[in-house]
């Protein structure tokens, strides 16, 4: 079993007295492509609010590579090394595509210069690289308020990624991302994440992208984890057939 | 000790009156219509300045004196009439669901062009109509001499608190206007009139701004420069209050007044920094003030 | 292109107390407020809107007084430790202050901003009271001047400070913390998300801003040769604010623009009327409702409708 990147103990959440979080113990792996579904409003978001700290739970402990974390802000989770993306994109919608994702960049390696520009040499060279990696290149100078929908998706994944994180969270990374781009837009961030080496843990509600692209698969429902293991077990289970996937 | 303690008492009290109405308009209008009127001090020096002319007119005329106080009243009425419903329409409700800059900046220039028409019109000396605190006269208890004038206050500040209440909750306008605070959105999908419920709250405010300056004047007096002086102090009463909140405003004049009475008894020189001290200490330990509340943004 | 406007329109201000003496006063006060201005600009960037900056304006000023009771005489020293000692009082009320948002954060401002005013208005003993105190004719590098050398040096130097200040600020503003900075307006969420402490990106800020508001302070300070405590009244914070808006908040120009127009304007307004606030608060209205990015929008606009 490979060491234990990030893990949940006993976790639990009420929003006034509706359970989001009962009782949850997660684990999530070295190199693992984790998969979290579940029917909507089951707290699969709070799942991820809590790992960020976010939402502090209200008893039970997140560990990251060991250490508790529990009662940390998403400002130090972040500098722990976990990134994430946003259900709703979460940008600076005025400014300019590329200087989210240089932002991005600075705040990794150069924040605290209030004398050199944002835009370097070597900044502009990775923020179009991963602007590439997600197809945006063509967008870069563009403010990224103009963006559609499903651009902006991919530019909220594309500045969790600047970050150069050992985790990454992403929160339905192909939701409002056309059909048509979404196989190619998951296999660019398979093999961005798997040459970075970085670990991921995505919600998700496209059960064909799940079943392609995740090593793993949890099943989320009222707060509790119903079932977890490999897609094809995962899938071939009565129960979370009729919970989840339905009719489908 | 009684004989100490009562005066000073009254004399708060009348002070937080004074206070109160100086706050209760901005912090109505900022609950129904989420704006911060920074015009709101200059409406309040207005109905001042109407009504010390009115008193003066039936002065000069040798009418019945006690006209002067139907004047006091009809000047906020014709403060609100003349400036409520033409300043809502024209100027505050363009800034509706824009940023708090953008309303406070528009309203500092409502401010700017009603202080310059106050000294157009009115002039720049000022004013000192006390007729109808003359008419009432004093009340002597155990050698301490009382104005009746300042009871007055009290009773109408109190009315003011309670008609207000009655109007928000028993009556349909402020039922409706309830139901705007609550969700704005909701309220126009269900077919509530909004503009006609913040035409309506704004010439409230302006009222009670109005008769707050009116009922100010016999006092106290009226000069230029009062308009900005009210402003920030019931900008501070509001604040501590809570902004929007009616009886955060009355509570929050209490403390001020009393601040306020005995800065003047122990520490003159601290008199006006009172205010806003105190205000300060509320909202570090309490940012949405005493009463209010806030909403957290979520992902 | 811009660079040269900016330099032929700072020399054309220099040259204008030639052709007419009067104007150096009108000038050297619309430089002070300038820098005022760019303070509250700074802010406005991150969505925040101080009406209490006219504290740090008038506590600079007052700095410079204290100072000179002191036995300081040097011009630059003067200068040099107010605005730190303004950067000082941003960086204790900062700390304070950044933790809150819009109205609230204006109302906070206000709040300290209002102490302050009622402080030197009622310390007679220390601040002179409402009368203020004089501020001195300092020497420079040594050598006394007359008032009239000294006003005219203090022009020069102050627009000297706009070319080395402005740009100073102007790379600020294209740095991350600038950058993070417009970001808090936007999305505080992602900031967070990034890693990037809100408070100590806004904290920087706000200590910028109030040795900007000082430096427009100190300037004003020896150039109307008295500091009383209506410099730090909340008209005059929102008048900061206005010129700010009024130039347009889009860069390091839009201050100093909407600062000399505004001089201008009213210099030129009280030969025809002495409804000059009736004037501007129609304007400010006007610009806003308008010409939401200011007069500085004007020469931007080419550039934005290209994208």
């Amino acid at each position: 079993m490979k060491p234990a990147i990030l893990e949940t103990k006993d976790i639990h959440v009420a929003f006034n007295g509706v359970k989001a979080a009962d009782g949850v113990n997660l684990r999530v792996g070295e190199g693992e492509f984790l998969a979290v579904i579940g029917p909507n409003g089951s707290g699969k978001t709070t799942l991820l609010n809590i790992c960020t700290g976010y939402i502090k739970p209200q008893s039970g402990r997140v560990c990251l590579e060991g250490k508790d974390i529990t009662r940390l802000g998403p400002r130090a989770i972040a500098r722990r090394g976990v990134a994430r993306a946003f259900q709703i994109p979460q940008l600076f919608s005025d400014q300019r595509v590329i200087d989210n994702m240089m932002l991005a960049l600075a705040a990794k390696d150069g924040l605290w210069s209030a004398i050199r520009p944002l835009e370097t040499e070597a900044r502009h060279q990775e923020a179009t690289r991963l602007l590439e990696l997600v197809g945006l290149a063509d967008d870069a100078k563009r403010i990224s308020r103009t963006l559609p929908e499903g651009h902006r998706k991919l530019l909220d994944i594309a500045v969790a990624m600047a970050l150069k994180p050992r985790l990454l969270l992403l929160d339905e990374p192909t939701s409002g991302v056309s059909v048509l781009e979404r196989f190619p837009l998951m296999e660019a961030l398979m093999a961005a994440l798997r040459q970075a080496r970085i670990t991921a843990l995505f919600v998700e509600h496209d059960m064909e992208v799940v079943a392609r692209y995740a090593n793993r698969v949890l099943v989320w429902n009222a707060g509790q984890i119903m079932a977890e293991g490999r897609p094809d077990d995962v899938f071939s289970d009565a129960r979370v057939l009729e919970r989840v996937v339905g009719v489908a | 000790m009684l004989n100490a303690i009562i005066p000073l008492l009254l004399d708060s009290l009348a002070s937080a009156a004074l206070i109160f109405f100086a706050a209760v308009g901005l912090t109505l209008v900022f609950s129904v219509l989420r704006v911060l009127n920074v015009a709101h001090g200059s409406l309040y020096s207005i109905g001042g300045y109407v009504a010390a002319s009115a008193c003066l007119f039936i002065a000069s005329r040798q009418m019945n004196p006690y006209l002067s106080f139907v004047a006091l009243l009809f000047s906020a009425v014709f403060v609100a009439a003349i400036f409520g419903p033409v300043v809502e329409r024209s100027l505050v409700r363009w800034t509706y669901g824009k940023s708090e800059a953008v309303q406070i900046l528009i309203t500092f220039g409502l401010f700017l062009m009603l202080e310059d028409l106050q000294r157009m019109i009115f002039g720049v000396q000022s004013y000192y109509e006390d007729t109808p605190m003359r008419l009432l006269g004093t009340t002597n208890l155990s050698g301490v001499v009382y104005l009746n004038y300042q009871i007055v206050l009290i009773v109408m500040a109190v009315a003011v608190v309670v008609g207000l209440r009655f109007l928000i909750r028993h009556t349909r306008t402020g039922r409706l206007m309830t139901a705007v605070v609550a969700d704005r959105e909701m309220a126009q999908a269900v077919g509530i009139d909004t503009n006609r419920i913040f035409m309506l709250a704004f010439s409230l405010g302006v009222f009670l701004a109005a008769l707050g300056g009116a009922l100010a004047t016999p006092t106290s007096g009226i000069a230029p420069g009062l308009g900005a002086d009210t402003m920030v102090l019931a900008f501070a009463v509001a604040a501590i209050g809570g902004l929007g909140q009616i009886e955060g405003a009355a509570v929050a004049s209490l403390i001020v007044g009393l601040a306020r009475v005995l800065a003047i008894y122990v520490a003159p020189e601290l008199d006006a920094v009172a205010p806003y001290a105190a205000m300060l200490v509320v909202l570090l330990i309490r940012p949405y003030g005493l009463f209010g509340s806030t909403s957290v943004r979520r992902v | 292109m811009r660079t040269i406007l900016a330099a032929a329109g700072i020399l054309v201000i220099a040259a204008l107390p030639l052709v007419a003496p009067w104007l150096q006063f009108v000038l050297t006060l619309a430089v002070a407020k300038g820098f005022a201005a760019l303070g509250v600009a700074v802010l406005l960037r991150a969505g925040l809107i101080s009406i209490g900056h006219a504290m740090f304006f008038a506590a600079s000023a007052y700095g410079v007084t204290f100072l000179a009771r002191l036995g300081v005489n040097d011009f630059a020293v003067l200068l040099a430790v107010s605005v730190l000692a303004a950067a000082a009082v941003g960086a204790i009320v900062g700390s304070f202050l950044v933790r809150y948002r819009a109205i609230f954060f204006a109302m906070l401002n206000l709040a300290v901003s209002m102490v302050f005013y009622a402080l030197c208005a009622k310390l007679y003993g220390v601040t002179g009271g409402t009368d203020g105190m004089p501020v001195p004719i300092p020497t420079i590098f040594g050598i006394s001047l007359g008032e009239a050398a000294f006003k005219q040096v203090l022009f020069y130097v102050s627009l000297m400070l706009i070319v080395i200040v402005g740009a100073a600020v102007h790379r600020y503003l294209d740095s991350p913390l600038g950058h993070a900075l417009s970001a808090v307006h936007t999305n505080e969420i992602r900031l967070e998300y990034l890693g990037i402490p809100v408070w100590a990106v806004l904290l920087i800020a706000y200590v910028i801003s109030a040795a900007l508001a000082g430096l427009g302070g100190a300037i004003a300070g020896f150039a109307i040769g008295r500091v009383v405590p209506d410099f730090a009244f909340w008209t005059a914070s929102g008048h900061l604010v206005l010129v700010a808006v009024l130039g347009g908040i889009g860069g390091v120009p839009g201050a100093f623009i909407g600062a000399f127009f505004l001089e201008l304007l009213h210099s030129a307004a009280v030969t025809v009327t002495d409804a000059w606030n009736l004037v501007v608060g129609a304007a400010l209205i006007i610009v806003i409702m308008f010409l939401p990015r200011g007069f500085y929008g004007f020469f931007e606009r080419e550039k934005a409708s290209a994208l």
